[in-house]
């Protein structure tokens, strides 16, 4: 790897002033790298992260099949990374007006990974930094445990999707001023509502009373407003006393789970474990805001690298270059999902709906479709808008929230299925549904989701993990589920159970699809699996 | 190509168990290739997902570079030892050997074996849906709701190029080269048992020593009679021999040149070949994982007989429905399928004309694998016994593959073969290894053992 040139240096701060101008926000510093082929064969597998640790997996190769970027929750191949300062990759070879492009779509990634707020935990630190660190830290405990750190490396990254993401994000947005007593929220969180189980008129009625204790008294207000209560719940001290006793136990991040509460993992001559854990967990965390924005991410680069790119003065004469590779990268396929395409096309829309004031009130009211189609308040608050969208969403948002009738239709988007022909045994690719809801739905289906598993350590027994897998219309891998079990035993030091859903589907005999009319249903049954020793049961509900 | 209808029509004329007719019927139908549908066809975007596009690609045309597998192959002891300590230590084996991959660009490649493995993870599966369900996706531009937009056909006879591990158009060379290397790992690694010696015939290149060469003047052991022979010669020679009728040994002169000795040298052993037959199902109902597994065992054995005959192997394909034809390579050999019956006697019968033909059973150890998923229309191995019964005078090893369909058991060809006793009578010639088709690959090379031991 090397940096590039002065020349090609120069046309960077050229699009970085360019970009400023237009109203992106990011750090003054950058690094561009020439990579070689033989740069990115060690690049991908660490994730284009030069200075992630090392790990044997890296040199093998991965088979990559089913469910590929649910495993993989990175792009191996991004060409910026969210450092500080930004690192991005590029080829030797690229002609000076294709950098330009490039250039512009790279300054819109670190744009969007300085601004917007699903990366906040991301900023105040530079990941390769991090990273050069932790992988010291396992080269050093691989010097002392040899294999077995490979091993705690393993079974930690068979469980790195199952972090508290969202738990570790929230509390970074927690106003000073907005925090409350912890007598409040046990109150209002928990006495009133598990154990007084008050009826949702009574429980409004004792928050606008508690609102009105501190409108009159700022100072004195929560002091007199628990005065009251006590006289009304007398116990209610003595059961907050207890709660306080109680440790709160993580049930949603099995990662932060094992380190907190495995007695295998607190033996003294296996605390080192921990770190191994904790670092796999640390690189998760930082990847999650990643997949969770690619829509987004890549939406908003195009829109940027296409609107700077046309305004610059170098690049001319190669506006058909430039045409060219747009297109490539921005059109719509036939059939498929461009991310690119796709969070673009959303931009442009946002964008003219923030100048016509398509977004407040006057619009929304609005229910003739004529009238909503011409609506113009010539507001021109576009880029506000657009800029506001940018720093508060997320894919998952960013597709419910926008993606409605007008849209699709502008764009001649439909849902595409794919459905068996018994007649002809061929595979029919037809137009499944022009119903925005049916699109948003599908693009919905097919973001980025992990499991969502819970941990119950009241439904453990005799030393036992609980997992609840909560089930959401999809099963679990289940090649998968043996070996990633094995690896919770081991750090779990006893054995585990996992609770989840499987499909059964019916095969009925004879109907060999010719006559079609007997479609095969799919039903779910419960099931728990246990390990124990490393051998698998399988235990229908 | 024999009608199969026609041959189920004869089949039920002689009286059939409606349950395997409806099985037949089935079979003819393809439905089971249901679960295989994931072929590019003509959207190859259908089943690209968003966050398969990414930046290198799309605006550098940098496309994922693949690995230098053959960098890897040094490393690959290695990494088979840390392997092995694994299951040691008490865990399960990561590392898989037997796959295919096929790296470079566009749809020609090589393949090549290398090492690989998985990380597991509690993940969404995707592919669970209802059977002729296929998914969907974004589109874009013109049709009305409902219209068709583009079709592929549920089975294509032929050339199957696809994506994934275990395909690929390949070279036979370049498969040829690996596969001795994957061979070698499996049997040291794997402990595969090295070949018995059967007869003379041995196994490996190898030197005998033997008191063969001679010498004269010095040596270990006089050849009496080459020496008299010598020594008649230089008296001959000398004219010291006036009548060849009256001989007098007395009056000879000796020269110690003319003793002739033997002595000891390095002969190299009659270097054995060996023919391979592969046989394999490619019949509606050899679908999917089964095809891959038994492909991915004979891909297994192939590569060990290769190491075993330090590559002095040939092998010969033959796939069969209701009939048997031989094909050019294991590319062909493993891409191929048709949606006919399935009639095993077929490709015994080749097998058996083969040899005749070519008079191989003189010049070659024979083995014969065949893979199969356990369905034959011939009830009760009627013709395939006959046939088999044949291969057996001449093989140094016949082993039958079956992996099993979910839900099927004890399957006609095993049925067959266990009550014909053939099993029990020769089991130093016939083997036979019945897995499930969701086997794993030590299961693979597990039932490698079971065949070839």
């Amino acid at each position: 790897m090397e940096l590039i040139n002065q020349h090609t240096k120069a046309i960077m701060e050229g699009c970085k002033e360019r970009a400023r101008a237009a109203g992106l926000t990011f750090t003054d510093e950058s690094l561009e790298y020439i990579v070689t082929n033989r740069d990115l064969i060690e690049l991908s597998p660490k994730v284009m992260i030069p200075t992630l640790y090392d790990y044997w997996v890296h040199d093998v190769e991965v088979l990559r099949g089913k469910g590929e970027y649910e495993l993989y929750p990175h792009n191996p191949y991004e060409t910026v990374i969210n450092t500080r300062p930004p690192i991005s990759f590029y080829n030797d070879n690229n002609p000076d007006w294709l950098n330009v492009m490039i250039f512009y779509h790279v300054l819109g990634h670190i744009d969007f990974f300085q601004n917007n707020l699903y990366f906040r935990h991301t900023w105040e630190y530079d990941f390769t930094g991090q990273a050069l660190s932790d992988k010291r830290v396992i080269a050093k405990l691989r010097a002392e445990k040899g294999r077995w750190v490979d091993y705690i490396l393993e079974f930690a990254r068979s469980i790195d999707n199952l972090v508290g993401y969202h738990d570790e994000l929230s509390p970074l947005f927690m106003a000073p001023e907005a925090a409350t007593s912890s007598r409040l929220d046990y109150y209002f969180d928990v006495f009133l509502q598990v154990e007084k189980k008050l009826p949702v008129g009574e429980y409004l009625k004792e928050v606008a009373r508690y609102n009105d204790a501190i409108a009159q008294n700022r100072e004195e207000g929560e002091r007199i407003f628990f005065a009251e209560v006590t006289a009304k719940y007398p116990e209610m001290e003595a059961h907050f006393a207890k709660s306080q006793n109680v440790k709160r136990v993580e049930r949603r991040d099995l990662m932060k789970f094992l380190i907190e509460n495995s007695e295998f993992l607190a033996r003294d001559e296996n605390q080192w474990m921990r770190s191994v854990l904790e670092v796999v967990r640390k690189t998760s965390i930082f990847f999650q805001p990643q997949i969770r924005t690619k829509i987004m991410n890549e939406g908003w680069a195009s829109y940027w690298h296409e609107k700077l790119f046309l305004v610059d003065d170098r690049i001319k004469g190669h506006e058909v270059d430039f045409a060219r590779v747009h297109a490539g990268v921005t059109s719509m396929p036939r059939v498929g999902m461009n991310p690119y395409a796709l969070g673009m096309r959303l931009m442009y829309q946002l964008k003219e709906n923030g100048d016509k004031g398509k977004t407040g009130y006057e619009f929304n009211r609005l229910s003739d479709r004529e009238e909503r189609k011409h609506f113009d308040a010539a507001s021109g608050k576009g880029d506000e808008y657009l800029f506001k969208i940018r720093s508060n969403y997320c894919d998952y948002l960013f597709i419910k929230d926008f993606v409605d009738q007008e849209f699709t239709d502008r764009y001649d988007l439909f849902v595409t299925g794919k459905r068996l022909d018994p007649q002809r045994m061929v595979w029919q690719y037809y137009v499944k549904s022009r119903d925005a809801n049916d699109y948003r739905d599908m693009v919905l289906a097919s973001l980025y989701h992990p499991p969502h598993i819970e941990i119950a350590p009241e439904r453990g027994e005799e030393g036992m993990l609980y997992l609840v897998h909560h089930f959401e219309g999809k099963q679990l891998v289940s090649e998968y589920i043996a070996n990633t079990m094995v690896g919770i035993e081991y750090l779990w030091g006893a054995p585990v159970q996992l609770e989840t859903s499987e499909a059964v589907i019916e095969q009925q005999r004879g109907s060999s699809g010719r006559e079609g009319v007997e479609e095969p249903e799919i039903t779910w049954q419960r099931v728990v699996y246990t390990m124990k020793d490393k051998v698998l049961n399988r235990q229908i509900l | 190509m024999k009608d199969p209808e026609k041959y189920l029509e004869q089949l039920k004329a002689k009286g059939l168990e409606p349950e395997r007719e409806a099985r037949f019927r089935e079979e003819l139908a393809g439905s089971r290739e249901l679960s295989t549908s994931d072929r590019r066809g003509p959207f190859p975007d259908f089943s690209r997902g968003l966050y398969a596009w990414h930046d290198l690609a799309v605006l550098q045309d940098q496309e994922r570079v693949p690995n230098p597998y053959q960098l890897h192959m040094k490393a690959l002891d290695e990494l088979l030892e840390r392997d092995r300590q694994r299951e040691k230590d008490g865990f399960p084996r990561k590392i898989r050997v037997g796959r295919l991959i096929k790296p470079g660009k566009g749809g020609k490649g090589k393949i090549v074996v290398v090492p690989s493995t998985e990380e597991e993870k509690f993940l969404h599966d995707p592919t669970i849906r209802p059977p002729g369900e296929g998914g969907s996706t974004g589109g874009s531009g013109k049709g009305e709701e409902g219209e068709v937009i583009g079709e592929q056909k549920v089975r294509e006879t032929g050339e199957e190029p696809g994506q994934g591990p275990g395909q690929g158009e390949g070279e036979a060379h370049e498969m040829g080269a690996s596969a001795y290397e994957l061979g070698r790992v499996l049997t040291e690694q794997f402990q595969l048992p090295n070949l018995k010696e059967k007869g003379k015939k041995r196994s490996f290149t190898r030197y005998i020593y033997d008191l063969t060469d001679r010498n004269r003047g010095s040596g270990q052991v006089l050849d009496k009679k080459a020496t008299l022979r010598k020594i008649v010669e230089t008296n001959i020679s000398l004219g010291n021999l006036p009548d060849p009728a009256d001989m007098d040994p007395t009056r000879f002169l000796i020269s110690p040149r003319d003793k002739v000795y033997r002595i000891f040298s390095q002969e190299k052993d009659y270097e054995p070949q060996a023919m391979v037959f592969f046989l394999r199902d490619y019949s509606g109902s050899m679908a999917g994982k089964v095809t891959e597994l038994v492909a991915t065992q004979h891909v297994m054995i192939y590569s060990w007989l290769l190491y075993q005959y330090a590559g002095q192997v040939e092998s010969r394909f033959i796939l069969h429905d209701t009939e048997a034809k031989e094909v050019p390579d294991f590319d062909t050999y493993y891409n191929s399928r048709v949606a006919g019956g399935t009639e095993v006697a077929s490709a015994y019968k080749l097998v058996n004309e083969i040899v005749e033909k070519e008079n191989l059973a003189a010049d070659y150890n024979i083995y014969v694998f065949h893979g199969t998923d356990g369905d034959d229309w011939d009830t009760g191995g009627d013709k395939s016994i006959p046939e088999l019964v044949k291969i057996l005078s001449y093989v140094s090893r016949m082993g039958v593959t079956i992996a099993e369909h979910a839900g099927t058991q004890w399957t006609e060809v095993a049925r067959y073969l266990e009550n014909s006793g053939l099993l029990r009578d020769k089991p130093d010639l016939l083997r036979m290894d019945i897995m499930h088709e969701d086997a794993e690959e030590a299961r693979v090379i597990e039932g490698i053992k079971r065949l070839i031991s």
